[in-house]
């Protein structure tokens, strides 16, 4: 566990104790989190432990999700000592994050709501929010790491490969990460998991959560039709033609979903590989390497860059969390926009998708997917 | 003694040295007062000398007062034990009454028919809107004394004269009002009334419901018919005195508490007008109770405020806390006040005579700090 204990490197701070620089982190009531504020704790800091409310899942017995996580919040705080708030951005998540998931969906895309909340709400509203409270610094439990010397801010992956959060993290800018500390990222899951069970934390059992924050646990299917009209619609066999039979609605499949078709025997198995608006169909194909499923660029636009990037260079990208990454070579075509050119053909990239570029373990920035091609050629389908 | 400044004594109030030490010699009084040997004839002897005190200090007979847990008991032994006597009756309250008192009456909303009175901008309930409301066949009226967020003062004493032809029960909480205005329960022309210990110095877990002789009430609790049947177990002797004790030193002391709570407002609105600090007032400022104050700040949302004031070791509160805690708006300016930012960006502020001037000068500093960093 060497190293945990080494303060970030702050520019300028260097002269000032820990104890008089205020660090808010945001609680989730989850491990990551927990075993951040106990971190920065023990480094010394003035820490604070806020906990956001972004969504109200509100039963009909009046139970929230919200309720028991602030109560793990609570637990945590106390054990280490250290004051806790909450705060409600129940209306800034809908306004700028839920929306923009909805209209993405409306035009045939899919959206990624953990980089909009991470833009918008937690390194935005809630960064505002914990700078007018009179922090120096927002940490949250993210494996990412922030690195900040003469050449200013830079993003680096966490060290964890399997965790390593940075793809979320891609539109933050420079702004926002100088006043970001991110501890958990020289640490690996399994040694946060550790540092939980050995600090004897509340949560130190809880599992992760998983799927999208505001869903949950619920069917993905059922909460999006409580908000967009499905409409029904027939699937068509790309390459024969053939009437597969109905899909439930385009807005519940992403490019290159096997799961869920309903379509399986002879053939199979299918995959989605387009979506057609206008006629409301559903294109699948067969085989897992189909090359209708194939690609060899993309543009993207709302270009946001951390580190400074040449008109045209090479390095590599992901165009999907957990994705290992691929080398390519990025030209800038507009102000914010990036054509990306696969050295090797992609599998699946979706509209609507972050693209994030790497420089070895340097997190450059990223971009939204808007257009994808195969040999030049748009794939006019994929959204 | 809590580091900074706790200006939250609506919310509860610390309790009295002199009550607490009274408690610790009490306990050794241990007797149940139903025994009828000496140990509970003496504890009997004890609980009823409470019961006639604080009947002497409300103007009533002894046997028209009855302990219970607290005020948010009381209410709904007022309310439930009017209503499961009735068949569907039409009841009158208002919509900035205590969550004791509307959510009881939301439980009950498929066994009576009630109607919700809102409150002016300026915090109270207007009689005219409750003359409209009064029908014929009304059986029971909830109004509280004085708002636990604003501290208006509600004009008990006019819908005592309007109802004092009309068989309506009045039902009156008087948590806040109690120690801060004479309360004469036959002057006001109430029917039940009731009392919290933790709002006047006493003990938590203690309250007091007066219910006017000829009023008859089904009880919540049954089992050994303390209480006269009306809340059976084991009376809370030890609380029972303490609440007397409290009863009396805030009657006695009234008057001396409440000049001293008017002028820590005074200063409090005097100084945030000389620091410059925008704000405005949420309610009638001449009809508010003493300790109570509830202010708009255009600048800021009222939890960022109350975290900020937090984090300065300043104890207020505003709007309901939720279970996540967050601050939901609070019910009763959502009544008075039609736009949301208002009652968005509001924070009560309470009072105590126990307060130190140079305390109100540390707030006034927090919120000139805070105002300073927003602008």
């Amino acid at each position: 566990m060497e190293g945990f204990h080494r303060k970030p490197d702050l520019k300028g701070m260097k002269e000032l104790d820990n104890k008089d620089i205020t660090v808010v982190v945001g609680m989730s009531g989850g491990v990551d989190s927990s075993v951040t504020a106990k971190l920065l704790k023990e480094q010394g800091y003035n820490t604070i432990g806020i906990f956001m409310k972004n969504w109200d899942d509100t039963d009909e017995f009046g139970v929230c999700t919200a309720t028991t996580d602030y109560e793990d919040v609570r637990l945590v705080a106390e054990e280490i000592g250290i004051p806790y708030y909450s705060v409600n951005f129940e209306k800034e998540y809908y306004d700028r994050v839920f929306q923009y998931f909805l209209d993405e969906y409306k035009k045939g895309r899919t959206p990624n709501p953990d980089v909009m909340c991470n833009k918008e709400i937690k390194f935005k509203a809630f960064l505002d929010h914990a700078m007018k409270l009179g922090a120096d610094y927002v940490a949250t439990g993210h494996y990412a790491q922030v690195v900040r010397d003469e050449d200013g801010v830079r993003m680096l992956r966490g060290v964890d490969n399997n965790k390593d959060q940075s793809y979320f993290l891609n539109q933050l800018s420079k702004e926002q990460l100088s006043k970001v500390m991110f501890p958990l990222g020289h640490l690996n899951k399994s040694e946060v998991r550790e540092l939980a069970q050995e600090y004897d934390l509340a949560t130190k059992d809880k599992k992760d959560s998983t799927g999208i924050c505001f869903i949950g646990e619920r069917d993905f299917k059922e909460f999006l039709s409580g908000y967009l009209p499905a409409n029904p619609g027939r699937m068509i066999e790309m390459d024969t033609g053939e009437d597969k039979g109905q899909h439930d609605g385009l807005m519940y499949y992403t490019i290159g979903q096997r799961q869920g078709l309903g379509i399986g025997g002879e053939g199979g198995p299918y995959f989605v590989a387009g979506k057609n608006l206008e006629t409301n169909e559903l294109y699948v194909v067969s085989g897992y390497d189909n090359p209708a499923l194939s690609s060899s660029s993309l543009e993207a636009s709302g270009l946001n860059l951390i580190s400074e990037i040449p008109e045209t260079f090479e390095c590599t990208a992901k165009f999907r969390y957990r994705q290992n990454d691929m080398p390519v070579t990025v030209t800038r075509i507009g102000n914010d926009e990036i054509k990306v050119d696969f050295h090797e053909p992609a599998r699946a990239v979706t509209p609507g998708q972050a693209v994030v570029l790497y420089d070895g373990d340097v997190c450059l920035g990223g971009a939204t997917i808007d257009r994808v091609f195969k040999d030049a050629k748009i794939l006019e389908y994929l959204g | 003694m809590e580091v900074g400044v706790y200006a939250d004594f609506a919310a509860t109030t610390p309790m009295d040295k002199e009550i607490m030490e009274q408690v610790l010699e009490d306990a050794k009084e241990f007797g149940n007062p139903s025994s009828i040997h000496k140990v509970g004839k003496r504890a009997k002897e004890k609980l009823e000398r409470s019961r006639r005190e604080i009947a002497g200090l409300l103007n009533a007979h002894p046997s028209e007062i009855t302990f219970t847990s607290g005020a948010t008991e009381a209410n709904n032994l007022a309310i439930r034990g009017i209503v499961s006597r009735l068949d569907h009756p039409h009841i009158i309250t208002t919509e900035i009454e205590h969550a004791s008192v509307l959510n009881t009456y939301e439980t009950l909303r498929d066994v009576a028919d009630v109607t919700y009175i809102p409150a002016t901008d300026k915090g109270t309930i207007d009689t005219g809107a409750f003359k409209a409301a009064l029908r014929e066949d009304t059986a029971l009226v909830s109004i509280m004394l004085v708002n636990n967020e604003t501290g208006v003062m509600q004009p008990i004493y006019e819908i005592g004269e309007i109802l004092s032809e009309h068989g309506a029960k009045l039902h009156v909480d008087a948590v806040q009002a109690f120690g801060h205005m004479g309360i004469d329960v036959k002057g006001l022309g109430v029917d039940l009334l009731t009392l919290s210990g933790h709002k006047i110095y006493g003990p938590k877990g203690i309250g007091v419901l007066y219910r006017e002789k000829d009023v008859v009430l089904a009880p919540m609790i049954t089992g050994g018919s303390h209480e006269k049947g009306r809340r059976s177990g084991t009376e809370n002797s030890l609380f029972i005195g303490a609440m007397a004790e409290a009863m009396k030193k805030a009657d006695a002391e009234r008057t001396v508490r409440s000049i001293k709570e008017m002028q820590l407002k005074e200063k409090f609105l005097n100084n945030m007008i000389h620091a410059e600090i925008p704000f405005e007032v949420n309610g009638d400022v001449n009809q508010a109770s003493s300790h109570i104050i509830n202010i708009h700040f255009p600048w800021t949302d009222s939890g960022f405020l109350l975290t900020a004031l937090d984090m300065a070791d300043i104890y207020v509160s505003g709007g309901s806390a939720c279970s996540a805690g967050t601050v939901e708006p609070s019910h009763v300016l959502e009544s008075m006040f039609s736009e949301d930012e208002r009652v968005k960006k509001s924070v009560r502020f309470s009072f105590s005579h126990l307060m130190e001037e140079e305390e109100i000068d540390t707030i006034i500093e927090a919120l000139r700090n805070i105002y300073g960093r927003l602008s």
